[in-house]
């Protein structure tokens, strides 16, 4: 970083204060340059780049099938949705078919993604309110019973490199989808014990109401995707436009938030994993038999038709788009992630001006930012 | 600003959680759920991976390697992390065996993506995870010995996907010996 | 939706008053059949803001913006053409070479919130890839653009006129070149010393 963010014209003592990148609640290796008024903030500067290794570039020299694990360091949390947007450019850029109980399969594995994404948010964003451990812990300990599920499934519990083009990997092991049940059914019970935790707690109400207040307009301007967009009111989850994969098989409910601060974007991760339970016992209980994977399809060696594909998913942190233009070559001429984290924080100095020092922490952690994706 | 009274009920209905957390991991094993690694393991499930191995039949980890050296997986690997060089005989004719076969650990990522595209089931997937190294460069790099493992290995730590795996083996054995019995049966007719 | 052939001709309309002024309609041969609209930089900002103000299309919601570099390249084409040969008038079929390419581009996904639609392709070409890679930056109508059009310019080297704060965003300021062209080649081991890094 080069130049102080204060000018010599300015009347009032200023400090420029660097946060990060190495600061535990910057959740990774984020930085921002604050400049305060003595405890106010009055400019902010991010600064990107600390976790960059040209992710896009990579995925320009390899073939299309070693992209897909690569996606799943994208944003470590969410490592199946990742997968199946990547899979999705390339299946709408080929034009491939994928089986009935692939696209179940996808829905179900989506969703424990959402649910686990959100549980981690709440402990970490907790932790950054001040209220380090038990919330942290009691939603690790939660989240580890779907990690399990995934590593049932694909092997791994965070990089799970699971879809594939055209479907899923492998099938099922045995007693999986008994498992997911009970997981599932036991989830409500732990919300409902996290929200008597969080929920009126007045020192939470107090640090987060009215705390970095963004306008549904403002989001929309600033392609705010996700929570983030809805916790500002403004009723758009790709779920429901896109209807992609077979979302309109199943009925749930958009929460939206009404004040767009901080608390609203907490409790709207609540109600989005009670939404998400309800598509989960839905699609569990109408899981099909049949493939999961479309004979057709070659993995190795995929050479798609010249031309060019957009495809965007829901994913925990937001809308995650894979751009991808073909030349008929053996990898992507064009790759390009729509990371949600990096522009969700587009309008951070707007929603962080005039807050405290204390607060900034609390607005970056209610955005939900993974460092993988926001640098690539 | 606020529209909540400070009274601290919601604290304490808060406090009310986290005590009952605390004394019942006393007695629940559902709140007592750290396990004290490494006096006791956790069960891997069957699928969990870490880094790849070689599988060989019988005894011999030299010869029985089923590896034919195709190089599949060495161009299919993401990180690039696998290196083979083919094995050639006193003429210097390329056979199907490798002569060398390494893989870098250092840059591995357990993606497997080697294992789905080899089309020999040469190459699985270990669960085993306990590794150390005292230097940065050769050390992390597996050779050809240190990879091959018995097919008994596999079938221990993974029977479901080795029963499988066996299964189509012996399918595509019994195919080709038939193929070549008749073969051998229209060469005699003809 | 608006077909994108009746968008293209009511932009058209719009942006006929500016010089150099041009809105056309790229096709997509791969299975979405995605078309795009493909605006000079002399248009772009003013067939920006229509898209967004137009009650009809309303496209508030910028998503992605993308650069795309295309190096110039010879295309081998098979075109027939009528000739005099011993006199007399022949239709011979010849191989030209033509060349394709060199610029760069800048690729806006655009979606509608309030009309839940979508994505409209905006595409903007610079004049070559060299000297005149300036193309007007779309932040003023899209608050979104910018980190994206910061990266752009980071990973590419579009220069976007109009931009207030045009940095670089993943790299850091004292870096040469643009990574993401398709000609650049990195330069690693300067970075680790001369025994590259053991």
């Amino acid at each position: 970083m080069s130049g102080l963010l204060v000018g010599d014209d300015e009347k009032r003592e200023l400090l420029e204060v660097s946060l990060g990148p190495q600061h535990p609640s910057t959740h990774g290796v984020f930085r921002m340059n604050a400049v305060l008024d003595g405890e106010t903030v009055v400019k902010l500067q991010p600064v990107f780049g600390y976790l960059h290794r040209n992710h896009e570039k990579i995925a320009e020299s390899i073939s299309y099938l070693a992209s897909i694990p690569y996606t799943d360091r994208l944003d470590y949390f969410s490592s199946l949705t990742n997968n199946w947007a990547y899979c999705m450019a390339v299946e709408k850029l080929a034009g491939i078919e994928v089986p009935e109980r692939a696209e179940y399969l996808r829905v179900i594995l989506a969703e424990l993604t959402r649910l686990q994404n959100h549980t981690a948010f709440l402990g970490f964003l907790l932790g950054d309110m001040g209220a380090w451990g038990s919330v942290l812990m009691y939603a690790f300990k939660e989240r580890d019973e779907v990690l399990d599920l995934f590593e049932a499934l694909t092997g791994a519990r965070m990089m799970c490199n699971y879809f594939r083009f055209g479907g899923c990997r492998c099938d099922l092991p045995e007693g999986w989808v008994v498992q997911a049940k009970k997981v599932v059914a036991n989830y409500p019970a732990f919300l409902d014990e996290m929200e008597q935790l969080l929920v009126g707690n007045e020192i939470l109400v107090s640090r987060a109401q009215g705390v970095g207040i963004l306008s549904g307009e403002r989001a929309i301007a600033g392609a705010m995707s996700g929570p983030g967009l809805r916790a500002s009111g403004v009723d758009y989850d790709i779920r429901k436009v896109d209807s992609y994969g077979i979302y309109d098989r199943f009925s749930f409910q958009v929460p939206l938030g009404d004040h767009g601060d901080t608390y609203d974007r907490l409790m709207i991760r609540f109600l989005e994993m009670r939404e998400s339970i309800k598509i989960l016992e839905q699609a569990l209980g109408g899981l099909p038999g049949g493939e999961v994977m479309n004979p057709k399809v070659k993995i190795r060696n995929m050479r798609p038709p010249v031309g060019e594909a957009y495809a965007r998913l829901e994913a925990p942190k937001g809308e995650l788009g894979f751009y991808i233009i073909s030349d008929k070559g053996p990898s992507p001429y064009r790759y390009r992630v729509r990371p949600p984290s990096l522009i969700n924080l587009t309008l951070l100095e707007e929603m962080c001006v005039g807050l405290k020092l204390a607060d900034l922490m609390i607005v970056l952690g209610s955005i939900d930012i993974v460092l993988g994706e926001v640098d690539r | 600003m606020k529209g909540v009274a400070f009274l601290g009920l919601g604290i304490l209905k808060g406090m009310v959680v986290t005590g009952k957390n605390w004394v019942r991991s006393y007695f629940d094993s559902d709140r007592l759920i750290t396990v004290e690694y490494p006096e006791a393991k956790m069960q891997l499930p069957e699928n969990s991976r870490n880094f790849p191995f070689l599988v060989f039949d019988g005894d011999n980890a030299e010869a029985n390697l089923r590896c034919t050296s195709c190089k599949t997986c060495e161009k299919e690997c993401p990180p690039k992390c696998i290196r083979i060089v083919t094995a050639k005989d006193e003429k210097g004719k390329p056979f199907k065996h490798p002569e060398v076969f390494d893989i870098d650990i250092s840059t591995c990522m357990s993606c497997q993506i080697c294992v789905e595209v080899c089309p020999f089931d040469a190459i699985k997937m270990d669960s085993a995870y306990e590794y150390a190294a005292i230097t940065r460069f050769d050390a992390l790099v597996l050779t050809k010995r240190e990879l091959a493992k018995p097919n008994e290995y596999y079938k221990k730590i993974k029977p479901v996907e080795a029963a499988e795996v066996d299964a189509r083996l012996e399918a595509d054995r019994k195919k080709k010996e038939e193929a070549s019995k008749k073969k051998a049966a229209a060469n005699v007719g003809g | 939706m608006i077909s994108i052939e009746k968008i293209q001709e009511m932009a058209v309309a719009v942006v006929a008053p500016i010089p150099g002024a041009e809105v056309q309609v790229l096709p997509n041969p791969a299975v979405p059949a995605q078309s795009s609209l493909l605006a000079t930089p002399q248009a772009i900002l003013a067939l920006a803001q229509f898209l967004r103000d137009n009650e009809e299309l309303q496209f508030d919601f910028c998503s992605n913006v993308t650069g795309v570099d295309w190096p110039e390249k010879a295309v081998k084409e098979k075109v027939v053409v009528e000739e005099e040969v011993d006199g007399e008038i022949k239709k011979v079929e010849k191989e030209i070479e033509k060349k394709e390419g060199g610029y760069l581009e800048a690729v806006y996904h655009l979606y509608s919130v309030a009309r839940k639609q979508g994505p409209l392709v905006l595409r903007c070409r610079t004049a070559d890839r060299v000297e005149n890679v300036a193309i007007p930056s779309l932040t003023p109508i899209w608050k979104s653009a910018d980190f994206q059009e910061r990266e752009v310019f980071d990973l590419y080297g579009i220069r976007f006129i109009g931009h207030l704060d045009l940095r670089r965003l993943l790299l850091w300021d004292e870096f040469e070149g643009h990574p993401m062209r398709k000609d650049y080649i990195p330069d690693d081991d300067s970075y680790f010393g001369e025994e590259g890094g053991k």
